[in-house]
């Protein structure tokens, strides 16, 4: 599974607003959970996040695999916190890292990948003048989101291999494979880009 | 024409290649052998991914290792593994990409992407996530991606390995039926029906260069 979560098709507001808007949001948000510091007014955030799933018409097996998904790391977290700084601070960082991650997942589940690429190419063109190329930018974000499907389809193939030789304890056993292979899918990739003339331009 | 001049190639100690002399006029040439016969190394000197360590490689007398852009715009690519080769989220996108650059505008590009993916029945998966196609729709469209741009020539290094036995039959089809000159390199002999020329390499050398008959009843000789 991606853990930024797939595009889930929809017509809901959330889906239809632009990507600008829902991008600037999430900054405004994710900021905005760092500079409040009250649990209670942090636990309103939080469910306004959950509200935004219930307004995009998430299904209810993908609301559980992305609250899976970010609660696993919100409670690593907070009990690392809890261990180092107490309870109350915690407590805090925890809420701030699920409204945060929540709020991204839901992005990314009533976002197009193309439409955030399209909505870069047109807002960096501007930057043209100062050397920026927008293609590029928008590639770059293109590949980001693909070397995330590319690394967890790694990550679970290594995983299965693992499984099957019975060394599903052994840290080496998954890194290495893991390592190698990702390695080797960046040397076909700029292999294969420098083919399509990639760099000739 | 493609002309491969005393080509010899070593990755540090390891030589592949020794002295290569070739000249492929013909429209339909495989390059056949075993693991580390320096097959792939030398298909990719034709479009500049490997300079020769020695001689010289033309493409329509062009240097691809020193006109390497002017030689990539009228040779394609095909890899054996589509996944590293499509670079955009969608199969339109992965295609339109390839006219970067060719001054059209976005629609136009859009279009013409739509056009070749229609000619290759993806008609309808341009806004499709290409990651969820299938793999021998993948291979097809790394394919598209190439066509778009109206190359010369295609090289195709082992296509089908990652292909079932359908698929590989269709993609072999497809493969025929194009007006490019095409360089394959495999070592799935059955695709070699139709084909003007084998050339056979064994540890860096040539050592069968024939129609493919004679030259796959030398190779099955070779391997045992």
């Amino acid at each position: 599974m991606n853990p930024l979560g797939l595009y889930q098709p929809g017509s809901s507001p959330l889906h239809r607003l632009g990507v600008g808007w829902k991008l600037l949001a999430l900054l405004v948000l994710a900021s905005g959970t760092f500079v409040l510091s009250s649990p209670v007014w942090l636990g309103v955030v939080v469910a306004a996040v959950a509200l935004g799933f219930v307004v995009a018409r998430i299904p209810l097996r993908r609301c559980w695999a992305a609250a899976r998904g970010v609660l696993v790391i919100a409670a690593f977290l907070f009990l690392v916190q809890w261990w180092l700084i107490g309870l109350d601070q915690a407590t805090v960082v925890g809420l701030r890292v699920i409204a945060t991650l929540a709020a991204a997942t839901l992005f990314t589940l009533t976002t197009r990948i193309d439409a955030i690429v399209a909505m870069l190419e047109r807002r960096l063109a501007p930057l043209r003048r100062f050397g920026v190329r927008p293609g590029d930018v928008a590639l770059l974000v293109g590949l980001m989101f693909q070397a995330v499907t590319t690394l967890t389809r790694i990550a679970g193939e290594v995983r299965e291999a693992q499984r099957a030789r019975g060394a599903e304890r052994s840290v080496v056993a998954f890194a290495v494979p893991l390592l190698v292979r990702t390695v080797r899918h960046a040397d076909e990739l700029g292999e294969a880009l420098a083919a399509r003339g990639m760099g000739d331009r | 024409m493609i002309e491969f001049d005393g080509i010899g190639h070593a990755y540090g100690e390891r030589v592949v290649l020794h002295d290569v002399d070739l000249r492929l006029a013909e429209r339909r040439v495989a390059f056949v052998g075993a693991n580390g016969s320096g097959k792939s190394t030398l298909a990719r000197m034709v479009n500049g991914l490997v300079r020769p360590s020695s001689g010289r490689v033309l493409v329509d007398g062009i240097d691809p290792a020193r006109h390497g852009r002017k030689v990539r715009e009228r040779v394609g690519f095909l890899f054996t593994n589509p996944d590293s080769q499509i670079v955009m989220p969608t199969a339109g996108e992965d295609v339109a990409f390839s006219l970067r650059g060719s001054g059209l505008s976005a629609q136009e590009r859009a279009r013409r992407a739509a056009a070749v993916l229609a000619e290759h029945n993806l008609d309808g998966y341009a806004d499709h996530p290409a990651h969820h196609l299938s793999g021998g729709q993948k291979q097809l469209l790394a394919l598209c991606s190439i066509l778009v741009l109206e190359p010369d020539v295609l090289v195709c290094d082992e296509p089908t390995t990652l292909l079932d036995h359908r698929n590989t039959k269709h993609f072999v089809e497809v493969l025929a039926g194009l007006s490019q000159q095409v360089v394959l390199v495999t070592h799935d002999l059955d695709l070699l029906d139709g084909f003007d020329r084998v050339v056979v390499l064994d540890e860096g050398r040539v050592v069968a260069d024939d129609l493919p008959e004679p030259a796959l009843r030398f190779y099955r000789k070779l391997v045992g």
